[in-house]
């Protein structure tokens, strides 16, 4: 029997670390090739780690949550093969497997704690789940069922009376539910519970769930962009009306290449416009760097909710897509999103992004940009509201757009002009197919 | 006719009586004590405290016999042993007599009056009593019934001659070759014992299926096994039909319904305790009954305003322990103590060979209550000291409800476990779980490491097993 070790392969360019988010296997367990083993997840993208052999796995060298280096043995197997393969001959042969580095050549770790040589010893024998069951006899001042007898020592119990307290209002928190000295103390000092039966009752119980996988990426980027960029959101109402007049009628006959249009395209073939007109909206500010890279090429992050949160795919060269084209990929990226087979690249690249929560949206939201974007346009819901036309009121579907930019990069003044912008090429929506 | 005042008056003084009226003084309250008979109660003069003494010569005979007859397994030989009854009765009645002054010193000491005499109720504040000197009206804001119980009389066999009480058994001085025990519970199972050990054949009649009914049969069971090793004849399912026509035994109808006759030189009848009530005048008091005893609160309050109740008067269990609690519980309340009733258990010992002691919930009680279980039992054969005692019957049983682990009741059989009782009591008064009393270091080599042996069977990780 010989042993393989696999190591975490390059999985997208640049990456130097992938935080593993799932095991598929657990020490002991058989697998086949091709079969996976882990998923790993980058910035932007779940990438799941097949086997390139069949074989026992041995040893598992991290847990989920754990953030591992490019180029780290993640598994070993023990493989059939070869009698008697040493482990140090399977060292020397491993870097062929999977990396594509040369012969014996370590993989760059980008930890150097992470230790690259397989001869290390494991760092856990066996994998844990996420979350460690921490079970106690009793939770913490366990509720009596009624009628059920106090639990306290005599001493306690003796206390309770001398101070008038009935031992039956007190929460015990020792074990088995036993009232303590503290706890007559502390209903002494507090008093009896405020809200009691009914059915109503206090819960004290914490249910900890570890931030793993996307849910740490998104709590790390909002962070990172709530605490780097000073936001300044501008929220203005759009008439929609006449838009939604003209998707009603371009909708009536949807083909495969033209199918029914959402208010999205419409937005971003705007956005296209707008930022012809200011190319500085559509940019990646550098800060660590100083530099601000204005792109020529609109590429438009969509928000979209997923079962396990918040990803961001990219319609890319939005300046390149008619109406039609916007929305088929506004579709198709959508659809991918959902099913979590979205690549790495379709996740990456946005230039600036917009956020829509449809029917949800609220009159006014504070988007957060997607850094290093310098600008975010949030979409609120539409709805009819009464429009003083001069005269009289008359029903107008309104639509509020609420964004965000850098300010450290976008001067207020900008920032209105382009909001602005938008709302025109919004209410006359015939500009936004014509070249002007 | 001479007339007393006090705050307190407390009728009988047995153990719940007297413990009522020393604490009673304690606190500062004018106490006044009624007793007919001895200070201390049927316990201390005809009961717990004089069966003690001769189960203990009963004991000490049947090791000395064993050594005469070579029945040690560690080799110690002895002369034929001779027992004195009459001394060893005489030695018996010295400790009641030290224990009887005792109590009155510490009532004295407590600056309670004694008043010797039969109380009768006149009305909710005052009592009359019959003294020597001629009658005492005794006027009282509280009054405690503490007047106890007696054993019950077959009426088909009524004490007198050869038919005997407990009380009557505890002052042979004769020890009688054959004698029948009628009533297979606690007390008749203690004094035949005694008697068979210091060499009487004895019979015991038991009516139900089972000796000492309130016990489940894996407690009883090292008992129905000394038993057999001792010689009685144990008859359950039999009942007592009375006195042959010449006096010399006890008719009775077998468990198949077959009459037989039992030859015997004295009949104990050991079939229950009665409350005593009669000649109290309770006719001139309002107050709720609970069948023949006398009900009570959870403070000993009875149904009229400043009379209380403690004790066998007030029903099962009757046991001298809980009378004392409710006597000192009693004595704070009439101090104006905020006190009631709040015992989680009381144990319960049968001095038999082995012992038996039970606190709180058996299994069988513990499941009716709707608890879910985890028992854990441990028996003394894997235990060192049980062995070196040379007695490795019995064994101890925890039982726990399962979810929460707290301890419901503890049982034990054994020689020697009633002083585990302590241990027992704690544990289920202070609420502990099972890891409780397994994470107590137990000292070795004890019968008590038997203890956190059966906890931690009950856990599933027993040690010595």
């Amino acid at each position: 029997m010989a042993e393989r070790i696999i190591k975490l392969p390059d999985v997208g360019e640049g990456i130097a670390e992938a935080e593993l988010v799932e095991w598929h296997v657990k020490v002991g367990d058989i697998v086949r090739e091709d079969e996976l083993l882990a998923a790993v997840m980058t910035d932007k993208a779940t990438v799941e780690i097949p086997s390139p052999v069949e074989g026992e796995v041995t040893w598992i060298g991290a847990e989920v949550g754990d953030t591992v280096a490019i180029g780290s043995a993640i598994v070993k197997l023990k493989v059939a093969g070869e009698g008697g393969a040493a482990v140090e001959e399977t060292a020397a042969d491993e870097s062929a497997q999977d990396a594509p580095a040369e012969k014996a050549a370590p993989p760059a770790p980008a930890k150097p704690e992470k230790p690259s040589t397989p001869a290390a010893p494991p760092k856990l024998p066996t994998p844990k789940p996420a979350v460690p069951a921490l079970r106690l006899a009793t939770a913490p001042a366990a509720r009596r069922a009624p009628g059920e007898k106090p639990l306290a020592s005599p001493a306690v119990r003796l206390k309770a009376r001398e101070a008038g307290v009935d031992l039956r209002q007190v929460p015990g928190t020792g074990p088995a539910g036993r009232i303590t000295h503290e706890d007559i103390d502390a209903f002494l000092l507090h008093g009896p519970e405020p809200v009691r039966g009914g059915g109503l009752a206090q819960r004290t119980d914490v249910t900890d769930i570890k931030v793993v996988g996307l849910r740490r990426r998104i709590a790390e980027k909002m962070a990172l962009s709530k605490s780097r960029i000073p936001h300044i959101t501008i929220v203005e109402e759009v008439n929609v009306s006449p838009l939604e007049d003209l998707r009603a009628t371009l909708n009536k006959k949807p083909t495969p290449e033209r199918p029914k249009l959402t208010l999205l395209p419409f937005l971003m073939r705007a956005m296209v416009k707008a930022i012809a007109e200011q190319p500085n909206l559509n940019a990646l500010y550098d800060d660590d760097a100083g530099i601000i890279h204005q792109h020529a090429g609109v590429h438009i992050g969509i928000a979209t909710q997923t079962p396990s949160g918040l990803i961001v795919p990219v319609v890319k060269h939005a300046e390149a897509r008619d109406i039609w084209g916007c929305g088929i990929e506004l579709g198709r990226l959508a659809e991918r999103g959902r099913d979590g087979t979205a690549t790495r690249d379709e996740l990456t690249g946005s230039t600036i992004t917009i956020t829509s929560l449809g029917a949800l949206g609220g009159i006014a939201t504070t988007p957060v940009i997607n850094y290093p974007e310098v600008a975010i346009v949030g979409v609120n819901k539409m709805m009819v509201r009464p429009v003083w036309d001069g005269t009289t009121f008359v029903p107008r579907k309104m639509m509020n757009l609420s964004c965000s930019f850098d300010h450290r990069v976008i001067d207020g003044w900008d920032a209105a002009v382009f909001v602005q912008r938008l709302k025109e090429l919004l209410e006359n929506p015939a500009t936004l197919f014509v070249d002007m | 006719m001479t007339e007393i005042t006090c705050k307190l008056l407390v009728i009988g003084a047995g153990p719940g009586g007297y413990v009522c009226a020393i604490r009673a003084g304690q606190l500062g309250i004018d106490t006044v004590i009624v007793e007919s008979t001895k200070l201390g109660g049927s316990c201390l003069n005809v009961g717990c405290i004089p069966s003690k003494a001769m189960i203990h010569v009963a004991e000490e005979f049947e090791k000395a016999a064993d050594a005469a007859a070579g029945r040690t397994p560690f080799g110690l030989t002895a002369g034929a042993p001779a027992l004195d009854l009459k001394q060893a009765v005489a030695w018996k009645d010295g400790i009641v007599q030290r224990l009887n002054n005792g109590v009155a010193a510490l009532l004295r000491k407590a600056k309670v009056k004694i008043v010797h005499g039969r109380a009768r109720f006149r009305d909710g504040k005052t009592v009359v009593v019959e003294t020597e000197t001629g009658p005492k009206t005794i006027q009282a804001e509280a009054i405690v019934i503490a007047t106890g119980s007696a054993p019950v009389e077959l009426p088909f066999l009524p004490f007198g001659g050869d038919v005997i009480s407990s009380t009557g058994a505890l002052a042979l001085t004769e020890l009688p070759k054959r004698l029948v025990v009628v009533g297979g519970g606690y007390i008749g199972l203690e004094l035949g014992t005694a008697f068979a050990r210091m060499g009487s054949k004895v019979t015991v009649v038991e009516a139900q299926g089972n000796i000492l009914p309130l016990y489940d049969t894996e407690l009883t069971g090292p008992i129905s096994k000394r038993l057999t090793a001792l010689g009685v004849e144990v008859l359950t399912g039999a009942k007592a039909l009375g006195l042959t026509p010449k006096g010399d035994g006890l008719r009775i109808e077998t468990a198949d319904g077959k009459e037989r006759s039992l030859p015997a030189d004295k009949i104990l009848v050991t079939v229950g305790r009665k409350p005593v009530t009669d000649g109290l005048g309770l006719e001139n008091l309002v107050l709720d009954m609970d069948g023949r005893f006398i009900r009570i609160g959870e403070r000993c309050e009875t149904a009229m305003r400043g009379i209380y109740a403690i004790g066998d008067v007030t029903g099962e269990p009757m046991l001298a322990h809980r009378a004392m609690a409710q006597g000192e519980m009693v004595a704070e309340i009439v101090a104006g103590l905020p006190r009631a009733w709040d015992k989680r258990g009381i144990a319960a010992i049968c001095f038999t060979d082995p012992e038996i002691v039970s606190v709180g919930l058996s299994p069988q009680e513990a499941k009716a209550a709707g608890h879910e279980l985890k028992i854990g039992q441990f028996p003394f054969a894997a235990n060192g000291r049980a062995m070196t005692r040379h007695g490795e019957a019995g064994f101890v049983r925890v039982v726990a409800d399962a979810r929460s682990e707290l301890v419901l009741g503890i049982q034990a059989v054994g020689q020697g476990v009633s002083e585990l009782s302590a241990a027992f009591g704690l544990a289920v008064e202070m609420g502990a779980t099972l890891q409780d009393i397994a994470g107590t270091i137990h000292a070795h080599p004890t019968l008590g490491e038997a203890f956190p042996e059966a906890a931690m069977k009950a856990l599933g990780h027993a040690l010595h097993i």
